[in-house]
This record gives structure tokens, sequence and C-alpha cells, in this order.
């Protein structure tokens, strides 16, 4: 069984999903419940992967290799590394508890759950699959279930807001698959094989296509598929609709797993096989994490719609993923993935809490709330502890993240960097602002009745917290988990800039 | 003794932790005396802490203790325990200001609705200024200085519901938090160039040139010394806002929303004072011209911290406009290197202060007591100008007010004198003897000892008028009066502690001459070495000599000072033989602009903020409008809705961009549908299709 667990991991769900297709429909509980025991065991065994990883090694493991079709040399090739082994567990963790907050799925629960399991099945895949064109496969797949779980369960405008995510997913799906081609017949002999693509790094930087480096532009074409799923500036305004629009579980997806499909991909693929145009664009990426750190804290200053204002938060803490990213610095990249990790606890935190409140009231008006801490006190302290965690406070995961990325990019991007610390005072700015107005002054005497948040929606929030402040207090284990992978892969990309003589 | 300092640290955490998840239980059991008793327990381990150090009476004494936190193997980051006898010292004030307070407040905040809580977050407030205390790391001290940045936000919102109340919290928050961007931006210049957090590390490799050699990597080959003196002035702006220095200084008197005690704590004796601490702890490595702008912000801000508290009404405002006045009387100290005037100042001043706020709140308590009696809801009850003559119903009250404001305004006798004589010394030292820095090349290093003075005269006065105002003449409103009556002992006791601490024999010891600049004080806390090698402002020993020099005549000139402030203050508001009013009138506009503090809030509100919130509601409409576009026009709408939209073409380049692509692909889109299934016969498909056409672009 140990030589399969990335298998086992990434299909489980799928078996699921068929399983609930079988499942009578008026048997909600069963469907319920069976999804959670389906994600319940894929996160034991993540955590059982977790467990077996060899920390100390850099390398991939788990692998499980087999000709696939061999006529066009693919390779049914799952293998993880310290990147993609915090992702797996992210993913499985979410997965989990996101099933929590879809308890309140109001119709056709048969078709929600077999969707959310293959969506699960999707992610998983993208975080584990080493062969460009499963990987590629599995980054479709994700879409799919994806477009139908915002159009079908979502708020009032989820028709346009799926189609609006189809189309911009759909257009850098196209861009990402041009790429990965033409990698493909660069490569000699050709194949998807991540690992050889990169080790033919230095063949990609100096072929020519389309009369460029193709390195370039295959960079530029990975990177815009990349960018939408980030989303990066300018390709971010499908986040703040879908996410909108989305119904709870799926937003506490979309930002905590979704978003780092994206960044995730840079480092899998572009950063190893382009080392070259790496570096080449390792001052724009720089500076589009800074416009994403400060056009995003501004547009959730502007919000009044509590979930848009989360959403537009996302837009800002995955800037800081990019600044770390772009540094090409031990604690830039460290900083980089620890932040993805983080932002995808502390971010599902926030939607979940959003989902609690709008369960309730029925709408996100910042300004139509007020006072609240008296009626719910229970779900304002909770509240009040995720917008901490969210505003970089010590003591919880996303301060060191944060800390470390602009550390790492100051000795590279001194200036970009010190512009990115105006992002910390903005990021307390827009929660302070909303949780005042939300929780403080005056009781709405509209709420005079409100309900505390329930034992099942703590039961998703509060291991997420205390993940949250483990890692603030002691953020050791999973650092070393990634470190050694990401140091390897900062000094990879590195020695290749210096042998092209940048 | 390190178990002891982590015991010091940790325990106070421990209280938070009981309050906030079985406080609420024990509300009626006297759950509150947990905390009490935690506290108090800390403050016996800190005097166990003081007795080693006087009996050991080693200037140099240090200890350090450290673990690896976060190891990247390239890069890491260690945090511990770094103890010397200005820690131990801190130590004392914190646990001493903290207990007292925990014990003041059981009577002062009995039967508040969130009484429980309250104690809780003093004891997270007292386990993060502990952390600042104990930090031998740049790093470390800014994960806790955050944290008693939480604390402040949660005790200053206590009573939340209030407005004004919780925009003070997020005032604090976000003020400090631009001063704390300046000290992370200058933490990041030091990683960098020396690879280190820890001070001691950074002193050292100061001074063994690794800096010199370093410096060069940063800002395209900067002069190191240049550098050292930025990296300086960024991380002592953490000080400006923690300490709030000018132009930082506007959130502390807002601060005053939150319980009196916890003004008495955090926003007088202790947290106000980290940014002192921290000033005190990068002393080492701070250059000349940093150490110039060090002095002339906290000179500056004495003197105009001084000036509004003149003619505040409010008895908390009074109080708060004279924190930052004393704040910027410590930061001055420390930027004319007179480092144990600066630290003796914080620590007076933590024993006055925290008195004064106490004894404040005792006469708060009682206006409020007699409100609630005759079921008033209007009266202000911090609110001077309905107070009067409360000396004969508050006698302890009172005196205790008498003798920490002869502390305050330098009279003989008392700490402050001792403190702020020497402060005055080190800045009439500093125009006397200084060399480098941009005071002294612009010939300007005579305006600090101008601000100190005149900072001294003015507090005289309007502490005194606060005196006289409160305790003093006919009581304002007779029917309030007469339900005033003495605080209970719980918070008489803690007031009568902190006064006899206000007296000068506490620092003079084993001296008991009330005018000595020596004693136990002076004997255990030493100005450290710089590590700045080049561009020194002047030597240690020469510093010493002046300062003993001019000793004497800054005494007279202050006694002097003080006294005209004082005299002027019984002609106006005790004889009344000049009228307030008049005087008030015939100043005018200098009467007014102290009044509305001299518009700085108005300044920030109109000037950034606003605009500033203006530009991200324009950033969040363009983000917007992108939306309407496609969810009111629909896609078919798209074409027309863009040529209409061409006027807008400026401000929409993203948009329309996007949109434009959006109709092509929504073309592409419905082509794609087709093919993007996710079965593998159909993407084989594409990929033979993907092969033609790069084949076909190789080709040709």
């Amino acid at each position: 069984m140990e030589n399969h667990l990335l298998s086992i991991v990434t299909f489980l769900p799928v078996l699921g999903a068929l399983a609930i297709i079988l499942v009578p429909k008026e048997k909600l509980d069963i469907i319920r419940w069976g999804a959670a025991a389906i994600t319940g065991i894929q996160l034991i065994f993540a955590i059982w992967i977790l467990s077996v990883f060899d920390f100390a090694s850099g390398d991939v493991q788990l692998v499980e290799h087999f000709a696939w079709i061999p006529a066009f040399n693919i390779e049914y090739f799952l293998g993880i590394d310290g990147l993609s082994a915090p992702m797996v567990l992210l993913t499985a963790l979410l997965s989990f508890l996101a099933v929590f907050s879809s308890w309140n799925i109001d119709k056709a629960h048969k078709g929600y759950f077999a969707l959310f399991l293959l969506l699960d099945a999707g992610m998983m895949g993208v975080f584990t699959s080493l062969d460009f064109f499963l990987f590629y496969i599995f980054w479709e797949v994700m879409l799919l279930p994806m477009y139908f779980l915002i159009g079908i369960w979502g708020g009032p405008q989820r028709e346009y807001a799926a189609i609006k995510f189809f189309l911009y997913t759909l257009f850098g799906s196209v861009l990402l698959l041009l790429g990965m081609l033409a990698l493909y017949f660069l490569s000699e002999p050709h194949t998807f094989n991540m690992l050889i693509l990169a080790e033919q790094s230095a063949q990609f930087g100096q072929a020519i296509l389309l009369g460029m480096n193709a390195g370039k532009v295959i960079f530029i074409l990975l990177f815009v598929g990349f960018a939408i799923k980030v989303p990066i500036f300018p390709f971010h305004t499908w986040l703040p609709l879908a996410h909108v629009e989305a119904p709870t579980a799926i937003s506490v997806i979309l930002a905590g797993v979704l978003l780092k499909m994206g960044t995730y991909g840079f480092l899998r693929i572009s950063w190893p096989v382009l080392k070259e145009a790496t570096l080449w664009f390792a001052l724009p990426l720089a500076i589009l994490g800074l416009i994403n750190i400060i056009y995003g804290a501004m547009a959730a200053l502007a919000q009044r719609d509590l979930k848009k204002m989360v959403a537009y938060s996302s837009v800002s803490h995955m800037g800081f993923v990019l600044l770390g990213m772009a540094a090409l610095t031990p604690a830039g990249m460290n900083g980089a993935v620890f932040q993805m990790f983080n932002h995808g606890t502390i971010s599902a935190m926030l939607f979940m809490l959003v989902g609690v409140v709008y369960d309730r009231a029925h709408h996100r008006d910042i300004e139509g709330f007020g006072g609240l801490a008296k009626v719910v006190p229970v779900y304002a302290g909770v509240t009040a502890l995720a917008f901490f965690a969210g505003l970089g406070l010590p003591g919880f995961s996303g301060f060191i993240s944060e800390a470390l990325t602009l550390i790492g990019a100051f000795p590279v991007f001194t200036w970009i960097t010190i512009f990115a610390t105006v992002g910390i005072v903005l990021n307390a700015g827009y929660f302070l602002w909303a949780y005042q107005r939300v929780f403080m002054g005056e009781l709405n005497s509209k709420y005079e009745k409100l309900e505390d948040i329930n034992g099942r929606e703590l039961f998703a929030l509060i291991p997420l917290a205390i993940i949250t402040f483990f890692l603030g207090v002691y953020p050791t284990p999973m650092l070393n988990l990634m470190s050694t992978t990401l140091n390897q892969l900062v000094e990879v990309v590195k020695s290749a800039g210096m042998a092209a003589g940048l | 003794m390190i178990n002891l300092a982590l015991l010091i640290l940790f325990l106070p955490l421990l209280s938070f932790a009981l309050q906030i998840f079985f406080g609420r239980r024990f509300e009626d059991k006297k759950g509150e005396w947990v905390s009490v008793g935690i506290q108090f327990t800390t403050l016996i381990m800190s005097l166990a802490m003081f007795v080693m150090m006087i009996s050991r009476n080693d200037p140099n004494f240090s200890l350090e203790m450290q673990k690896s936190w976060l190891d990247l193997g390239v890069f890491k980051i260690d945090l511990g325990v770094y103890i010397d006898n200005v820690t131990i010292i801190m130590l004392n004030v914190v646990a001493l200001i903290s207990s007292l307070v925990h014990l003041y407040s059981t009577a002062y905040m009995a039967g508040d609705v969130r009484y429980s809580r309250y104690f809780g977050f003093l004891g997270i407030f007292t386990f993060s200024m502990n952390g600042i205390v104990l930090s031998n790391s740049l790093f470390m001290i800014y994960m806790f200085w955050e944290l008693v940045g939480l604390s402040s936000y949660l005790l200053i919102g206590h009573w939340w519901e209030k407005k004004s109340a919780a925009d003070a919290a997020k005032k604090a928050f976000i003020t400090n938090r631009v001063g704390d961007i300046g000290m992370f931006m200058g933490m990041m210049i030091i990683a960098t160039v020396l690879g280190t957090f820890n001070f001691q590390l950074i002193a050292d490799r100061i001074l063994d040139g690794t800096w010199a050699s370093n410096a060069g990597m940063l800002f395209g080959g900067i002069d190191p010394h240049k550098l050292l003196t930025i990296a300086g002035v960024l991380v002592f702006m953490g000080a400006v806002g923690k300490s709030a220095q000018f132009p930082l200084h506007v959130w502390l008197p807002d601060a005053m929303e939150g319980p009196t005690p916890v003004s008495a704590l955090i926003h007088a004796a202790t947290m106000v004072a980290a940014g002192v601490y921290l000033t005190v702890r990068i002393f080492p490595f701070l250059t000349a011209d940093a150490m110039a702008t060090i002095a002339f912000i906290g000179g500056f801000t004495a003197l105009y911290a001084a000036t509004i508290a003149i003619t505040q009404n409010d008895i908390k405002k009074v109080l708060a406009y004279s924190t930052v006045s004393q704040l910027g009387y410590m930061v001055m100290a420390l930027g004319t290197g007179a480092y144990v005037a600066g630290f003796f100042h914080l620590v007076t001043h933590a024993m006055f202060k925290g008195a004064l706020f106490l004894a404040s709140g005792s006469v708060i308590h009682a206006m409020h007591h007699s409100l609630h009696k005759l079921d008033d809801h209007q009266t202000d009850p911090q609110d001077m100008r309905n107070m009067g003559g409360l000396k004969a119903k508050m006698p302890i009250t009172f005196g205790v007010f008498m003798v920490t404001t002869a502390a305050i305004s330098g009279i003989p006798l008392f700490s402050g004198f001792l403190s702020k004589d020497a402060i005055l010394a080190g800045t009439w030292t500093y125009a006397a003897n200084v060399h480098d820095g941009w005071l002294a090349n612009l010939h300007m290093a005579w305006i600090l000892p101008v601000f100190g003075f005149g900072a001294a005269a003015i507090t005289a006065f309007y502490m005194f008028r606060l005196i006289f105002m409160t305790f003093y003449g006919e009581a304002k409103k007779p029917d309030i009066f007469k339900h005033i009556h003495e605080s209970p002992k719980v918070m008489t006791v803690p007031l009568v502690i902190l006064a006899i601490l206000s007296t000068f024999i506490v620092f003079t010891l084993p001296s008991v001459n009330p005018i000595s600049d020596h004693g136990w004080f002076t004997e255990v806390v030493q100005s450290p070495e710089t590590a700045v090698t080049t561009g020194a402002a002047f030597d240690l020993e020469h510093f010493e000599h002046g300062m003993h020099e001019a000793h004497v005549p800054a005494m007279v000139t202050s006694l002097i000072v003080a006294g005209l402030g004082i005299l002027l203050s019984v002609l106006v508001y005790l004889l009344n033989k000049i009228s307030a009013e008049n005087l008030a009138t015939k100043l005018g506009a200098l009467y007014r602009g102290s009044l509305n503090k001299w518009y700085m809030d108005e300044f920030y509100i109109n000037g950034i903020i606003r605009p500033f919130l203006k530009g991200c509601d324009a950033v969040g409409r363009f983000d917007l409008e992108f939306y309407d576009h496609y969810l009111i026009n629909g896609w078919g709408r798209n074409t027309k809705r863009t040529s209409r939209g061409v006027g807008f073409a400026d401000d929409l380049i993203v948009d329309g961009a996007v949109n434009f692509s959006g109709i092509i692909f929504q073309w592409l889109g419905w082509t794609l549908k087709f093919i993007q299934t996710g079965k593998i016969q159909n993407y084989l498909i594409f990929v033979l299709i993907g092969a033609a056409v790069l084949f076909a672009v190789n080709v040709y």
C-alpha cells in the first residue's frame, strides 16, 4: 500500500464520487457523512504520507512511475517533494473541513457532493503529478466541477460568475497547453516528464520559438495560465465575483487551494524548467507582486461586501507569495510557500466566518451590521482571531511567512520591498475597520436575536485556528518539510542563471 | 536567573488563558484574584532579581540564552532572553505597576460587563510587555511589539459599544503599525547587511567592520555610515509610534477612552515607554546623525505636547499630553547621549505618572459614583470644570496628587527632579560639546535645552493648573460635590505606594542627599560602549565630565523655570489674579491652536486618510465597474457598451483589454467547450492539432 499512497490519496475522492452517485438522493445523511468520511480518510492518508516523507531529502519521493501512452511518451508519474507535500496536506485538510461548511447546501445534494469530490481529486492530482500532461489533465478536471459548483449552487448571479470563471480559466488553459506542447517538442527526446524537462532547462534558454527566445515565450505562455489562477493583477477580476457568488465551502476551496495551484505551477514548472527566463522575469514578477499587495489591499478597503473584502485580501496576500518567489532567496522562497499554506488556512477561516453570518443575516453588507459582539460573543471572538491572523499579527503563522517573504526579497528588490511593507498597514486597516463596523458600536436592533456560531461551524474552524496558531509559535515542522527542496530550487535556478551569465 | 525570567514572562500568559477560557464562570466567585495573585507572584520574583542585582553591584552584568526558532539552513532566526541591569529594572517596573493596577482594578472595574476578560487582557499585555523587555533580538522585540499593540487595542476598545472607544482602538493599532513598518525596514536593512537580529551581535559586527564591508550591497553602494544612520532612524520609527512621538503621537490622547487603570499601566507607565526601551537597546549602534534626529524629535515632542496640555479640560487628556511630553524628554535624553538619564526618567516617570493616572482614576471613580447617584448621564465626570474643592473630600488622593505633581514638575525632594535634572544637564552638555551630527553641523544644538527648559516651565504650569482646578477653590457643581467620597483602600493603597516611590530617597540610596546625581541607580546602570567607530558625537568620558559640570547650572535653571510656571499657575488658577478667559482671548490663535491640538488630527483626516480612502474607492470602483459591465449588459451588449465606454478608456484600460478578450474568448470558449471535456481522446486530438501548428511554425 505504501507504494501507492499518492494514487490512493488522489483517486479516493473519485471512488467516493462514484459511490455517492449510487446512493439514493433521499438519503441525505448518507451522502453528507459519506463525503465527510471519504475526505476524512483522504486526510488520514495525507498525514500518513507526511509520516513516511523524508524531511531531509529535497528530491521527489513516494514516486509512482509508469508508461501510460508510450506513443507520445506520456507517463503516469506521481511523486511529491517539499514543495508539494504541504499542498497535499492543505488540500486534504480543507476538503475535509469544507464538507462541514457544505451542510446547508439546499438542493441537489448528490450532485453537489459528487462534484465536490471530483474537484478534490483534480486538485490533489495537480499537486501529485510530475508529468506535465497528467498535470494538465488534472488542472482541467478541476475546472468543470468548479464551474458547476458555482453555477448551480451559488448566489443570485451565480451563472455569470461561473461563466466568467470558466472563460478566464479556459483562456489560461489554452496558453498553458500551448506552452506545454512547446516544451514537449523542444525537449529531446520529446517528453512531458517535469524532472527531465528541468534537466534540459538550458536547452530551452537557447532555442528559438516564433523568432524569439523559446524560454521567454514559453514562460509567458505558462505565466498567463498560472497568473489567472493566483490571481495576479491584471488577471484577478474573476476572483471577487466568483467568491461572492460561490457557496461558502467552494469559496473556502477556491481561496484555500485553487489560488495556490497558480503559484505552485510557477514553482513546479516555470522555475525549474525555465530557469533563465525566470531570472529574466523576476523583476517584473516582483513588481506585479507589489501591485497585488497594494492594489488588493486598497480595493479591499473600498468594499462594503464582507466577502468581497476577504476576496480582495486574498489578492493582497498572494502578492507576498509572488514577491517572495521572485526574489529567489531561501528566506523569500520558504516564506512564499509557507505563505501559500498559511493563506490557505487563514482565508479558509475567513470565508467560513463570512458564511456563518451570511447564513443567519442573509446579507454581507459591512455597514448593515453593528455591535454584533454583544449577541454573538463566540463568533465575534473567533472572527477577531481570524482577522488578526489575517493582518499578520505575530503569534499567527501568516506573520512569519509575510515577514520571511519581505526579508527574503529585501536584498534583491530593495525598493519594491520597501513599498510592499505599506501593505502591512493597509491590511490592518481594512480588517480592523470592518471588524469595528460589524462587531463594535451600538447593537443594530435588527440582530438582537442573532444566533451564535454553532458546534458544526466551530468544528470546521477550530482545527484551522489551532494550526494557524501552532505554526505561528512553532513554524519549524512546516519549514523543515519544505526547506530542503526549496533551498535546492533556489540553488539550481541561481546557478543556471550564473552559468548563463545573468 | 533565566528560569526566573521565563516564569515572569509566561505567568501572565497563564493568567490570560485562565481568564479567557474560565473567567466568565468565576466572575462572581472572586476569579479575578487569581490574576492579581499571579501578578504579585511575578512582582516577588522580579524583586528577587532586583535584590540580586543590587548585591551584585556590577554594571556590566549580563546573561543571554537563546534557542533556534526558525532554521532554513542558510537563514535562521533565534529567539532568546537577554538580561542585564536595565532588563531587571524594567521587569520590576512592569511587574510593580501591573500588580498595583490589577489590585486597583478589582475596585475600579467592579461590576463591569466584561470584568473577567478585562483581567485576561491585562494578563496578555503584561506577558507581551515582559517579552519586549526580555528580548535579545530585534525580531523578537518586533513580535512582542505587535502583541502589546494587540493588547493595547483590546484594552482601549474595552468599552467598544462606544464608537469613540472603538475608533480610538483602531487608531492606536494602525498608527502604531505605521511606525512599525519603519522599524521593520530598519530590521531588514540590519539583517541583510549583518545577517543577524541579535542586539549584541549587531553591535559586535558593526565594531569589527562587517557593516562597513557589507553595507554597499544595498541601494547601489551607499555609504555604510549613512546606511547605519538610516537603519537606526528607521528602527527608531517603531519607537516614534509606540512612544507617541511627534508626528505619530495622535493615538495616545485618544487611547484615554480605555479604562483609567489601563491608561496608567499601558498608556503612561509601561507600554508607551517601550519605545524608549527600544531606543536604549539600539543605543550602541546609533550614529551621530541618528542621535541628532532622535534628540530633535524627542525635544520637539516634549515642548509640543506640553503646549497642548495647557488648554485641555479633560483631566485624563492633560495627563495624556503630559505623558507624550515626558516621553519626549526620555527620547531626547537618549538622543543627546544621556543614556542613564533617559532610562532613569523612564523609571521615575513610570512611578509618578502611574500614580497620577490612578489618582485621576480615583477622582473619576468618585465623580462617576456621584453622578450615578444623581442619575445624571450628561455631565462629563472627567471634565475638570465640573470639579473643584475635592481636597476636602478626597484627602489621600489629593496628597498623592500633590506628591506626584511635585515629582513631575521637577521639585527637589522628589524623584522627577533627579531624572529631569539629569536630562536637562544632558542637553546642556550636548549643546556645549557636540561636534558631529546634523544638529551640530547646522549649529542648532542649542535648541535642545530650549525645548527642555521650555517644556519644564510649561509642565509645572499645567500640572498645578490641574491641581488647582480639581482640588482647590469652590466646588463648581455643589450637588455633585455632595456625593463625592474617597475611594476604597484597594485603590488608595496602590496610590500611596507609588507616591512613596516618587520621592528622591528611593533612587538616591545609599546617598540621602536630595540633589545627589549619584545613587544605586547610577551604580548599576551605565552607558554602554558605542559600536559606531566613526563620527561619534563626542567621546563618552568627556561627556560624563560635562554632565557633572552642567549638573548645578542646569538644576538652578530648571528650578527657576519650574518656579515661574508654578507661580503663573498660582496667579491664574489659585488666586485668580489673572483671568484665564482674558488670557485665552488675548492669545487668540495660539489658544485655539493649543485647544485643538494644533490641528494634527484634522490634518491627518483631511490631508491623508480621506484622500487615501477616496483613492481606495476609486480602485474599488475601477474593479467594480468592470463587473457591472458584465452583469448588467451581459455578453451580447458588450460591444455597444465598449463603444460608449471609449470615453472611459483612459480609466479603464485594463478593463477594456479584458473585456475585449472576453468577447473573443466567448467565441473561443464556445468553440473550445466541445473539446475541453476532460476526455483523453479529445485531448489527444488537441495535442495533434497543436503539434501540427508547432510544426508549421517551426517549418516556416
